[in-house]
Parts: structure tokens; C-alpha cells; sequence
């Protein structure tokens, strides 16, 4: 039988997707062994039992100083940015991809101009957000629409552009006005799109974000590790590290079952 | 007494000539048939029609309007696929066909929604789609879905109703419940119809008239040199047997009334 042909069973499956998590973990608690073994203090590969003390040690110690559990407070402010961040780029997403998509003239004055824009690098401009509006959160929320609203912009005009002409000739011949069109046809239509590529959005989100808390921030998830590198805390780094994955998973997952029971007549454009 | 008129239609595509002096008269209730070869503009006829496009030279009238610069409720149209909105249950869809055109945001509320669903409900009542009213398209037969793409043009209660190869894309055995769904309807609502095919058998089963793209003039080393027009106007009623329609009263019985020269 040709390897093309052949499909695991349901426990392979599970069985395969396990492998390379395990190897991954037995890779580090090799490693780990191996350089404390030379060197009990080493702090490079510290000890999966010492991760994970220091993991609970974190979501359950509060913080001297504040008062607060800086773990949960940390992941509160970054998602409190990445969340405002990503609803701005949305609406923004939305608003043009509509415009560019379905209104002709708007296409011819927006288009170049918005795929020029998603040409900047986004971290380069960083700067200039830190100048103009200081180093607060606008700043940072700045960053995150910045990054990834071109990307929605050109990505939603595109599903608007293909929505195919026979809908919107139809709506048309049962009276529809532009405004009709856009919201009872070609904003409902895209909505799942959207949902889709808020999903791509959200790995480029979690980099800006870390990338702004890094550079000037007074708490957050990234502000944390960067801080925390200072003391070679690789222990809390990667406890972090673990906890933004595992987000970032949830977020996807979450976003993959919202598509699915908001917009059941999409099928498989949603999966 | 002329409904849809069409004059001197002349349509290209940048130096490519599409359709050329096409003119046409049809009466209200007609149901013409257009067949004709692939390439043929029978298509781009239709799209005129739907004022989708612009004839380059001559104009459409329909009940002596002037000329729709874009595709508007006076035309109602079911294309092959793609004619019902796929984000809208099968109720939904018809409820669109009467709000679309009638509100500022294109939905009803309140007590005029739920006047607007039990009329929906009554029409798929009739066009046996009850049983999946909250279903969406996608779940729907082809023949289910098109059946939904009629009613719900006829639910804008346009002048005329186009018909873009409409069963094109359905099985045979669907095809022929679809022509029995489409002539029982006409005989409810007399509506005109324009229908593009490419089943001959079908073109003259259910038109009135069938009419016949071709380009009359053929230039072997340069065929796309001349467009397309009517070459032929078959009068498709009693089964495509011409001259059986006596217009007159005539009050002799016999000899039988001599042939007129056209057909019409």
C-alpha cells in the first residue's frame, strides 16, 4: 500500500500526536540531568520538579511588595491589552475589508495604500509610538493594532471580493441598497472569515505584545520574563513561556468553537 | 401588446463583438426559452436583461420604463448556483426577498417579522419545503435549493424572472420535477420568464417561444470577427407545432382559416 494510502488508527492517532510532546520533555529532563549532574547549581536547564515548584510557588505566592499575585496580575494586564488590541484591529478589519471589498471607489483610493501600509514592520515604528503616545498602554495597544490591522484589512476585502457576484446581483434584483448588501449580506458572510483570521492574528498579537511590555512596561507577561532574564530565572521564564502557549492555545480553541456554533452554515470554511 | 422590449442591442467585449442587432418583442406572460451554442451571448443577453451590464449601443424597456442602469426588483433572477443566501435558513431566505427591498437595514421587526415568517412559511408550505424551513442551504438537494432560489425571486414580485441555467447543474429525475414545480407555478403567477439553456428538449418544453443564438455571419479565419443574434423564433406552444393557434374568430367552420405568414 502506498504511505499516501495509509491512515493511522484512533489510538495511533493519539498515540502519534503524543510523540513528539514526549520526546520534547524527555530531551529536557536529559539535558537538565546531564548539566546538573557537572554542576548541581546550574541554572541554565533547571529541574522539571523545580519548574514546577516555582510554577505553583507563582500562581499562589503574593507579592511582598503589592500585595497581589504578580502571576495573575501579570496575565490580566497582558490580556487586557492583547484583547483591546485585537477588538480595535477587528472593527478596523471589518469596516475597510467592507469598503475596499464591495465599494469599487473605495477600492481604487484604499487598496495600494493599506498594502504599502502592511508593509512597514511594525516593531519599527515602536519608537515613534513611545514618543507620541508615551509609554502607557496606548502605546502598546497602538503596537498591536498597528501589527496586525493591515493584515486583517487586506485579508477581509479579499473574502468581500469573493463573495461570489451571483449573491449580490440577487440581493440587488430584491431591492437591496449598498447598505442592505453590506450588512445583511456581505458582513454576515465574512464574519466566520473573520473569526479565521483573528486565529492567524493571534501569534503576531502575542509578538508585539511582548515585544512593547519588554521595551517599557510595568507589569505584564512578557515585561516578566524580560525582567526575570536579568536573574537567569529560567525557572520562571519558562513557567511563562508555558502559560503564554497554553493561552494562546485556549484562545485558538475557543475562537475555533465560537466560528463553529455562531455560524453553523459556514461547514468547513469555519474548521 | 409589447412588455419587455428590446432594440438594436449591440454588446463587446473590448474589440470582441458579443451580440449584435438583437431586437425582440415579448408579450406579458411569455415564457421565452434562449438556447444557442456555448459562446453564443446567450448569457450576455441575459446579464442585459438583468441590466448587470450595459449594451453598447440600443436599449431594454421593461413595461416601458426606461432604461435600469443596474440590476433592480423589477428583475427577478435564479442563476445556476450561488442564488440563495447561504448564511440564511430556508425561511430566512424569503423573509430577505420581502426586507431586503422594504426596510432601511434590510430586516423587519417586531410584529411585521412574524407576519413576514408565516408568509415564508406558507410559501415553502406550497413548494414542499416546510419540513427544512430552519436548514440551511448547504443541507439542501439541488433541486431543493433551486426551488428556494425561485420562490424567493418571486417573493420580490418582480416584472420579469430570469433563469440562468437554472437545472443545469441537477440530475435528470430532478430536472423533470423541477419543470413540473416551474409549470405548475406559472400557471399560478403568469409571470414572464426568460430562461437560458442548454437542453433543447427542455427549451421547448417549457417556453412559449424558443429563441436561438447563433452569429449569422462566419469568418473561417477570424470567427470571433462577427457577434451573435437571433437566428431563429420558434413557436414553441402546442408542443412546437406551429400554426395551431387560430388568432381570429372565424365563424365558418370549415375550409380551416389559411395559414398567416408568421407564426406570431
Amino acid at each position: 500500500m502506498r504511505l499516501i494510502n495509509r491512515r493511522p488508527t484512533r489510538i495511533a492517532l493519539v498515540a502519534l500526536m503524543l510523540i513528539p510532546f514526549l520526546l520534547s520533555l524527555l530531551a529536557y529532563a536529559a539535558g537538565s540531568a546531564a548539566r546538573r549532574a557537572d554542576n548541581p547549581a546550574d541554572r541554565l536547564l533547571p529541574a522539571p520538579a523545580q519548574i514546577l515548584a516555582t510554577a505553583r510557588a507563582l500562581v499562589t505566592e503574593a507579592d511582598q511588595r503589592s500585595g497581589e499575585i504578580l502571576f495573575w496580575s501579570d496575565t490580566k494586564a497582558s490580556l487586557t491589552r492583547l484583547a483591546t488590541g485585537l477588538t480595535i484591529a477587528a472593527a478596523i478589519g471589518l469596516a475597510f475589508g467592507l469598503l475596499i471589498g464591495l465599494i469599487p471607489y473605495a477600492g481604487a483610493t484604499l487598496a495600494a495604500f493599506v498594502s504599502v501600509l502592511s508593509m512597514i514592520p511594525p516593531l519599527a515604528v515602536l519608537p515613534i509610538l513611545f514618543i507620541v503616545f508615551g509609554l502607557g498602554e496606548t502605546s502598546k495597544v497602538a503596537l498591536i493594532v498597528i501589527g496586525t490591522a493591515p493584515f486583517l484589512v487586506r485579508d477581509l476585502a479579499q473574502r468581500v471580493a469573493e463573495i461570489p457576484a451571483e449573491l449580490i446581483v440577487k440581493a440587488q434584483t430584491l431591492g437591496a441598497t449598498t447598505a442592505v448588501i453590506v450588512l445583511r449580506v456581505a458582513l454576515p458572510q465574512i464574519m466566520p472569515r473573520l473569526v479565521q483570521a483573528l486565529r492567524l492574528a493571534i501569534g503576531p498579537a502575542w509578538l508585539f505584545l511582548i515585544a512593547a511590555e519588554a521595551i517599557a512596561s510595568e507589569n505584564g507577561l512578557g515585561y516578566r520574563i524580560f525582567l526575570v532574564r536579568r536573574y537567569l530565572a529560567m525557572d520562571v521564564i519558562l513557567t511563562y513561556v508555558l502559560w503564554i502557549t497554553l493561552l494562546a492555545f485556549l484562545f485558538d480553541l475557543g475562537l475555533r468553537i465560537l466560528a463553529r456554533r455562531l455560524y453553523p452554515w459556514a461547514g468547513a470554511a469555519a474548521r | 401588446m409589447s412588455y419587455v422590449t428590446v432594440r438594436g442591442i449591440f454588446q463587446s467585449y473590448g474589440p470582441r463583438p458579443i451580440l449584435e442587432r438583437v431586437s425582440l418583442d415579448v408579450a406579458r406572460g411569455e415564457f421565452v426559452s434562449i438556447v444557442g451554442a456555448s459562446g453564443c451571448g446567450k448569457s450576455t443577453f441575459l446579464r442585459l436583461l438583468l441590466a448587470q451590464e450595459q449594451p453598447a449601443r440600443g436599449e431594454i424597456r421593461i413595461d416601458g420604463a426606461p432604461p435600469a442602469r443596474e440590476p433592480n426588483q423589477a428583475r427577478g433572477i435564479v442563476f445556476q448556483q450561488y442564488s440563495v443566501f447561504p448564511h440564511l435558513t430556508c425561511r430566512d431566505n424569503l423573509v430577505a426577498a420581502e426586507s431586503f427591498g422594504t426596510t432601511r437595514l434590510g430586516s423587519f421587526f417586531g410584529a411585521r417579522r412574524a407576519k413576514a415568517r408565516q408568509r415564508a412559511m406558507a410559501v415553502l408550505d406550497r413548494i414542499g419545503l416546510a419540513s427544512v424551513a430552519a436548514a440551511y442551504p448547504a443541507a439542501l438537494s439541488g433541486g431543493m435549493r433551486q426551488r428556494l432560489a425561485i420562490a424567493q425571486a418571486l417573493a420580490a414580485r418582480p416584472r420579469i424572472l430570469l433563469l440562468d441555467e437554472p437545472f443545469g447543474a441537477l440530475d435528470p429525475g430532478t430536472r423533470l420535477s423541477m419543470h413540473d414545480f416551474l409549470l405548475d407555478l406559472r400557471r399560478e403567477v403568469g409571470m414572464t420568464v426568460f430562461m437560458v439553456t442548454h437542453d433543447l428538449e427542455e427549451a421547448f418544453k417549457l417556453g412559449d417561444r424558443v429563441l436561438v443564438f447563433d452569429k449569422p455571419r462566419w469568418d473561417p479565419d477570424f470567427p470571433e470577427a462577427y457577434g451573435a443574434t437571433i437566428t431563429y423564433d420558434f413557436d414553441a406552444r402546442n408542443g412546437g407545432v406551429p400554426y395551431q393557434t387560430i388568432k381570429e374568430d372565424t365563424h365558418v367552420l370549415d375550409p380551416a382559416p389559411e395559414p398567416v405568414a408568421s407564426p406570431r
